[in-house]
């Protein structure tokens, strides 16, 4: 037993449910109890969609357990099928319905369905949201595309006076920012001369899915959803797919070079006229004072990855801390990690996180929601890169994260909370004036806050194993009020830091208390 | 009375009672909530509190994992350890509420015998109770009603002869403010609130107790209550200037107040809500509602719109119809109102498109669907969370039904 009180991730018939949702003409059936259509409103409200998502669930109840649950779930079926007419029926259960052991998919494939029927095992206690997508998704791939196999051996028919087409895979319903980066990849590929011939789950029919074999090669845009997918259709149909995420400037025109050489076109016209405005933005010296900011990242794998190698190689920034929930990816963040040498966090306990954000005291948090209220708590900048998502993470205009579009977006997002605390900090300067006095929280990290409320105090204080407190500032040593007073006098986002750094090199040479000249000694000491 | 219900079973779009846990644990201020159940149980919780959730909420989740399934790990033992950790974590926590989900009672975990273990191993700083919000056995607001049953054997024994007024279900500490103002005022003393704001002030109970529901979903706790000698007072609920008054007076009459003392200390009140009813209605006189099942507040919510603020009832669904306890609600609705109780969500969409209604009273899942079709809804969530009872919120409730009707008309794009 874990005890929580948030998590990154819904079960895995959330997951399965992102991707009938994002599909057309196809229907699932879930077999679980009153109370589990919650899940609908999570696309009808934080998605906004205009209409429920295609799911329908027996919603069991305790009278129910004494009869037969096993008829409940063949009745809706049925009833499903007949009101929906979809091409293709998905069939699972949620949590508690599998522990009934109805075996849902059985039933179903037993029903005579007028259209193929694709049972899921989602297994609740184990897995989450992401591998019941992935699971999904795969499971649809080998039931409607598996019977247009060609025999083993051979090679790819040859393309025929058309131009090369891949499959876009991985984009969901609920995906952070996917319904824009569909629309900017497409585009990219467009550009190279590269047909998208379909996308999938998003906007796909069944009679699509079908048709993945036809396609020349296979984009992965998402791993954690699509890769297992885009395996099975390397060796089924012998289509090679995509290593490269294009998340930031390097690695589009990376991207660029892998799709060009699998398609066989030139990448050069594309690679002269990129359209982005981040590498002259990074270049221009206002921002200079991007440099070596301390930057802590955390998100699903593919984003967080992708985020240290932006924030290196394109901000300037320093990977002060990395990690991930994907534990299904653990290993592509802890080679990340080694390459930044970083200690890499693998965690889906976001106290775990709030430990190490207000251990390693960041001028920057690119994280999830989560991070975002963490960061928010600690008084540092925060930028989100990934899912969780949140109704913020829909916006009204076009924002993709990947492609040269993408990586304007993110040059406006991860440096507007930084230029914030830069504008805070020049506005500190007047600081004996009323509205600017010491103890008032920065305003855009949420107005009233005192310093008080926004210091690393216990969260929900639920998991043990990790002591906020320890990082309190308050608790610690002890300091004159000549050197509070200085202390004072730094910017706010870095105080944190300073102080930590000053009572680290105070109590490693037993100096108490602390003065001014401790203060500056310690900043001479750790000074790059 | 005989009204034409329509009875039906099929997907119901209503949340399961662990969600009653996010209006309950603000009000019971020094109680904590552990769901023991799964990661969908969790995930329910984030998205129906929303942004709540990051502000150290008195409540989460015991997540039961595969292993605990398997019998690898004794449940008891990881329960008994989990407690005990959030306990010594939260010094605070002087109540602590196990609450049953789907997948603890379908794996039989018995939650009433953990708290017994657990109260004795914790006694005497934290008192830990049991009740189920499992979608198997409640559905939304049903989730308030079993965490109440499960305090009514804490409640203290009342022995004196004096009556005393329990006010039976949770209200906004300002409208429980405003009630006792007006109860002091008639010359009632004594007013008791179940649940209390401290797990430690519980309210005693005894055959001198008279109670008032302020709250339409509490059947099984009236009835608790009952088995402990209190005597439910017979009234429609507080919704509306109407309501609040018939409420008022069952107790008045119970406690010898007479009419003109009445009229004396509500009059005010009521003039001064009834204006301001007034003012808000206009948009919805004449206009056509719809109710989906929720939190079965439906029908006193109904019964309010049809004769305050001038509005046809087209459908009242209700999730379960107490048929005593609606009683005088019943009374007062027109004698061809349409009822529904249970929900098979497609039929009962059908029959909402077929009527066209001006207004749809609907959970989120439903809301921005049925907006995109071009019908106006109301979402029934802000019903149960926002403070809607009594005199001086009569108007914000009818302002809850106009905003949508204003806000589309207003619109031009």
């Amino acid at each position: 037993m874990q005890l929580t009180v948030w998590t990154y991730e819904g079960p895995p018939h959330v997951g399965a449910m992102r991707v009938a949702t994002g599909m057309e003409r196809t229907h699932c059936v879930l077999h679980a109890p009153q109370g589990d259509t919650y899940a609908d409103l999570l696309f009808t409200m934080i998605e906004r969609r205009d209409r429920r998502p295609p799911v329908t669930y027996t919603s069991f109840q305790a009278r129910d357990l004494g009869r037969d649950t096993a008829q409940l779930f063949m009745d809706t079926v049925r009833a499903a099928q007949e009101r929906f007419q979809p091409q293709a029926m998905l069939v699972g259960t949620s949590c508690t319905a599998e522990l009934l052991q109805d075996d849902p998919g059985g039933l179903a494939a037993g029903m005579d369905l007028p259209v193929p029927v694709i049972p899921l095992e989602l297994p609740s206690y184990s897995r989450k949201e992401n591998w019941g997508a992935s699971e999904t998704l795969y499971q649809l791939a080998r039931t409607l595309a598996g019977p247009q196999a060609p025999a083993p051996g051979g090679d790819r028919p040859a393309r025929e006076g058309r131009r090369p087409r891949c499959n876009l895979l991985g984009p969901t319903a609920l995906g952070f920012r996917h319904r824009d980066d569909v629309r900017e990849i497409t585009a990219l590929l467009d550009r190279l001369g590269i047909d998208v011939h379909v996308t999938a789950p998003l906007g796909a029919t069944p009679a699509d899915i079908a048709r993945l074999g036809e396609a020349d090669f296979n984009v992965v845009l998402y791993p954690e959803i699509a890769a297992a997918t885009a395996q099975w259709l390397q060796r089924t149909f012998r289509q090679p797919y995509t290593r490269t995420v294009p998340i930031g400037v390097c690695a589009t025109r990376e991207f660029v070079h892998e799709v060009a050489e699998l398609a066989g076109v030139d990448p050069e016209p594309v690679l002269a006229d990129e359209g982005t405005r981040l590498p002259w933005y990074a270049r221009s010296v206002d921002s200079n004072y991007l440099t070596g900011k301390r930057v802590f990242i955390f998100g699903d794998a593919t984003h967080a990855v992708a985020a240290a190698r932006v924030a290196t190689e394109e901000f300037g920034f320093q990977v002060a801390g990395l990690g991930t929930y994907s534990r299904e990816f653990a290993r592509e963040v802890r080679e990340a990690a080694r390459r930044y040498e970083v200690e890499p966090l693998i965690t889906d306990d976001y106290l775990e996180v709030e430990a190490r954000v207000a251990e390693l005291q960041p001028e920057l948090v690119l994280g999830t929601q989560m991070e975002r209220h963490i960061a928010k708590r600690l008084g540092v900048g925060c930028a989100v890169i990934s899912a969780p998502v949140h109704v913020q993470d829909f916006p009204a205009r076009y924002a993709p994260q990947m492609g040269f579009e993408g990586a304007n977006v993110l040059f406006d997002t991860w440096v507007h909370p930084l230029m914030m605390g830069l504008e805070e900090h020049l506005l500190g300067m007047f600081r004996e004036d009323f509205e600017f006095h010491a103890e008032a929280a920065p305003s855009h990290l949420g107005g009233t806050g005192s310093e008080r409320s926004r210091s690393p105090e216990a969260p929900a204080g639920e998991s043990a194993g990790n002591d906020m407190e320890a990082a309190a500032p308050g608790d610690g040593p002890q300091w004159t009020p000549e050197a509070e007073q200085e202390l004072r006098k730094i910017p706010f986002f870095v105080r944190g830091k300073a102080r930590r750094n000053t009572e680290r090199y105070a109590a490693e040479r037993d100096i108490h208390p602390i003065t001014v000249e401790t203060l500056y000694e310690a900043k001479a000491y750790f000074s790059r | 009375m005989d009204f034409p219900i329509i009875r039906e079973r099929g997907q119901n779009e209503i949340f399961c009672g662990l969600t009653s846990i996010i209006w309950l644990h603000r009000k019971i201020q020094d109680a904590f909530f552990l769901v023991v159940g799964s990661r969908t149980c969790a995930h329910l919780m984030q998205s129906a509190a929303g942004v709540m959730i990051f502000a150290e909420p008195r409540f989460g989740t015991a997540l039961i994992e595969e292993r605990d399934l398997a019998g690898l790990a004794d449940a008891n033992e990881e329960l008994d350890r989990v407690v005990a950790r959030l306990l010594e974590r939260r010094p605070d926590i002087r109540m602590l509420f196990l609450v049953g989900s789907c997948p603890s009672e379908v794996i039989k975990l018995d939650l009433q015998r953990a708290a017994a273990r657990l109260s004795q191993a914790h006694a005497p700083r934290v008192r830990v109770l049991s009740y189920t919000g499992s979608g198997l056995e409640t559905g939304f607001t049903q989730g308030e009603d079993q965490c109440l049953i499960s305090l009514v054997p804490e409640l203290p024994a009342d022995t004196g002869s004096a009556p005393s007024l329990l006010v039976v279900g949770s209200l906004a500490d300002i409208v429980e403010d405003q009630f006792t103002r007006l109860f002091r005022a008639m010359g009632i003393e004594d007013v008791r609130f179940l649940p209390a704001r401290k797990a430690d002030a519980l309210p005693a109970v005894g055959p001198g107790t008279r109670f008032l529901l302020a709250q339409p979903f509490l059947g099984g706790t009236a009835r608790a209550l009952e088995e402990r000698g209190a005597r439910r007072l017979e009234a429609p609920f507080p919704l509306g200037v109407e309501g609040t008054t018939a409420w008022l007076r069952a107790a008045a009459a119970a406690f010898g107040v007479d009419e003109p003392r009445f009229h004396e200390v509500t009059a005010p009140a009521v003039e001064r809500a009834r204006a301001a009813v007034e003012r808000t209605c206009e948009p919805l006189n004449e206009r056509r509602i719809f109710f989906f099942p929720d939190s079965q507040m439906e029908i006193p919510l109904a019964r309010f719109l049809r004769q305050e603020a001038g509005m046809e009832l087209v459908e009242v669904g209700t999730p379960y119809l107490h048929r005593e306890h609606m009683a005088p609600e019943l009374a007062q609705l027109p004698a061809d109102t349409v009822l529904s109780e249970g929900q098979d969500v497609d039929r009962q969409l059908d029959r909402c498109r077929e009527a066209h209604p001006d207004l749809v009273v609907c959970g989120l899942g439903l809301a921005n669907p049925l907006e995109a079709e071009g019908m106006t809804t109301k979402w029934s969530i802000e019903l149960v969370f926002t403070p809607v009872q009594g005199y001086d919120q009569a108007a914000d409730l009818a302002e809850l039904f106009a905003r949508p009707l204003i806000r589309r008309a207003k619109l031009r794009v």
